[in-house]
């Protein structure tokens, strides 16, 4: 199987086309019978990145490369950056604005959901040059 | 149990997502934090919570949800009913609140 790639361009603030890239990616998942559960990973994991693009990080982009022994999602953002990413990995811990909250985000799980449902999770940032994550997830067999 | 027996048996209105209401309900689960309900919620559940804007249905759908429920007498914004509708989430209401109607349907689901 060729790996597919696709990728999604993310707008900060754009809370009417969030969750969409998500969206997208657990329907081709689906329609090529990807294992219930990996699709399930991917989702969350997509949806949490996708998220913060669109609440923290600037523009940005989503990509998924999607192979026979993988899929990987990559996000790309402009944003300020994260300036203590281990601080940012707690759970708990959370620099969404109020507004957010009140809309049921920033309670500081985003980041801890993706660790806890991908395979491999590699994040790195700069204040002033934005954040970069790359998620794995092994298909079984 | 479908969705519309749901609606039927414990006077929820629905108010969007018609299409949906043959899905099979296989659950519940409760909450209004996002992030939270996308990481645990089960895959079929009836989601309740007082969350009423158009983000609901992005996590309904990628969680494979049978219905929201909007509790505590809330309704949800023009955008959210326009988005269940596209994505065939039966979006429904309920008067009471979210702890009320739990405790009524939980016997469903043994």
């Amino acid at each position: 199987m060729p790996v597919i790639h696709k990728s999604y361009h993310v707008t900060k603030n754009d809370f009417i086309h969030a969750g969409e890239a998500s969206i997208h990616v657990k329907n081709l998942l689906k329609s090529l019978n990807y294992d219930s559960d990996l699709v399930r990973r991917v989702a969350i994991c997509g949806y949490e990145a996708e998220m913060n693009l669109v609440m923290h990080g600037g523009d940005g982009e989503l990509s998924v490369d999607v192979s026979q022994s993988k899929v990987v999602i990559e996000v790309t953002d402009k944003g300020p950056g994260i300036a203590d990413v281990e601080l940012a990995m707690q759970e708990g811990y959370s620099t969404a604005k109020d507004e957010y909250r009140e809309m049921g985000f920033g309670a500081g799980m985003g980041l801890p959901n993706i660790k806890k449902n991908s395979d491999e999770m590699t994040i790195s940032s700069e204040p002033g040059s934005g954040t970069h994550v790359t998620m794995v997830f092994f298909c079984k067999g | 149990m479908k969705v519309k027996e749901l609606a039927e048996k414990f006077d929820l209105k629905v108010v969007a997502g018609h299409r949906g209401l043959d899905r099979d309900v296989k659950g519940g689960y409760s909450g209004d934090l996002l992030s939270e309900i996308m990481g645990n919620a089960g895959l079929g559940c009836v989601w309740l919570t007082v969350q009423g804007h158009q983000n609901i249905v992005a996590v309904a759908v990628l969680r494979e949800m049978a219905a929201i429920v909007i509790t505590g007498g809330g309704s949800p914004s023009p955008e959210t009913i326009d988005k269940a509708d596209s994505e065939n989430i039966p979006l429904l209401t309920y008067k009471g609140s979210a702890f009320e109607l739990a405790g009524r349907i939980f016997p469903e689901f043994p």
